[in-house]
């Protein structure tokens, strides 16, 4: 399955409005696992967010806080009832804080099987640079 | 109660923050996680049973499903997609490895009828009660 390009950090003033009309849902909300890495010139992502349809997802980065949500549609089933359960059927959200200058236009987001993996690249303003010393 | 309980009666130092934050852990759902993979949410009905498995990340063609009378299992092995010896790793929450799990169920299964489908990192599979297990209507004969 082919990971697909996601919509990515919306304009803030719609998401804020998003974000206050969908989250009066009778529904729990858990914290995906992650797991974060870093290298010289990016951020990854991986955050498990298994029944969410890539519609579904929003991500938003404001200063440097990046919230992940991820909305589970309730899953119908006629005729049958749910007998055993380890799991909670409940959507996503997460905030991190980072401490990375994010270079903003080139974030990629995607989604496949279940797994959101985001790439911030770093701001090149941000990059260790090295400098020469001239001889005077 | 317990948190309560933790915190009020031996003061809070450090240490015992600790060990408060391993009981909070000990009791919470979450914690299920540590000791079954995958997690399975299973609804039935008088003509099967539908079980579900969060295995985000999972290429389908991994997951080998078997059926042994009434008890069906699911294996496979999730692959650590991300990080290499250049990245720095901030945060592993994720598992990774082989896992088995079994289910049993109560009736009898028409092997032939078993459906699995995988969609967004959930596995879904339709297990159809078998026939000749299904409830029988007797009808009484007067002589």
């Amino acid at each position: 399955m082919p990971s697909e390009l996601l919509e990515v950090v919306k304009p803030e003033v719609e998401s804020a409005k998003e974000t206050a009309s969908t989250t009066v849902r009778p529904r729990k909300t858990v914290a995906p696992r992650t797991d974060v890495y870093e290298s010289k010139e990016q951020l990854q992502f991986f955050i498990d967010m298994p029944g969410v349809k890539q519609e579904n997802i929003d991500i938003t980065l404001d200063q440097n806080i990046l919230t992940v949500r991820g909305l589970v549609e309730p899953s119908a089933m006629p005729g049958y009832r749910l007998t055993y359960a380890e799991h909670d059927i409940a959507d996503y959200q997460r905030v991190f804080t980072l401490s990375n200058e994010i270079e903003r236009a080139e974030i990629q987001a995607s989604i496949n099987n279940g797994v959101l993996k985001l790439v911030l690249p770093k701001s090149k303003a941000a990059l260790p640079r090295k400098i020469a010393i001239q001889s005077a | 109660m317990l948190q309560k309980f933790v915190a009020s009666d031996l003061g809070s130092s450090r240490e015992l923050e600790l060990v408060q934050q391993h009981l909070n852990r000990l009791f919470s759902l979450s914690n299920y996680a540590h000791s079954e993979y995958p997690l399975l949410n299973v609804w039935t009905s008088e003509n099967g049973a539908v079980a579900r498995a969060e295995l985000p990340g999972l290429d389908p063609s991994e997951v080998e499903i078997s059926l042994v009378n009434d008890t069906v299992t699911v294996q496979g092995e999730r692959h650590c997609q991300s990080g290499n010896e250049n990245q720095l790793c901030h945060r592993q929450e994720r598992r990774f490895g082989q896992f088995s799990r079994s289910l049993q169920l109560p009736f009898r299964v028409d092997a032939e009828g078993v459906q699995a489908k995988f969609f967004d990192g959930v596995l879904e599979i339709t297990l159809p009660r078998a026939e000749s297990d299904k409830a029988r209507k007797i009808n009484v004969v007067t002589e």
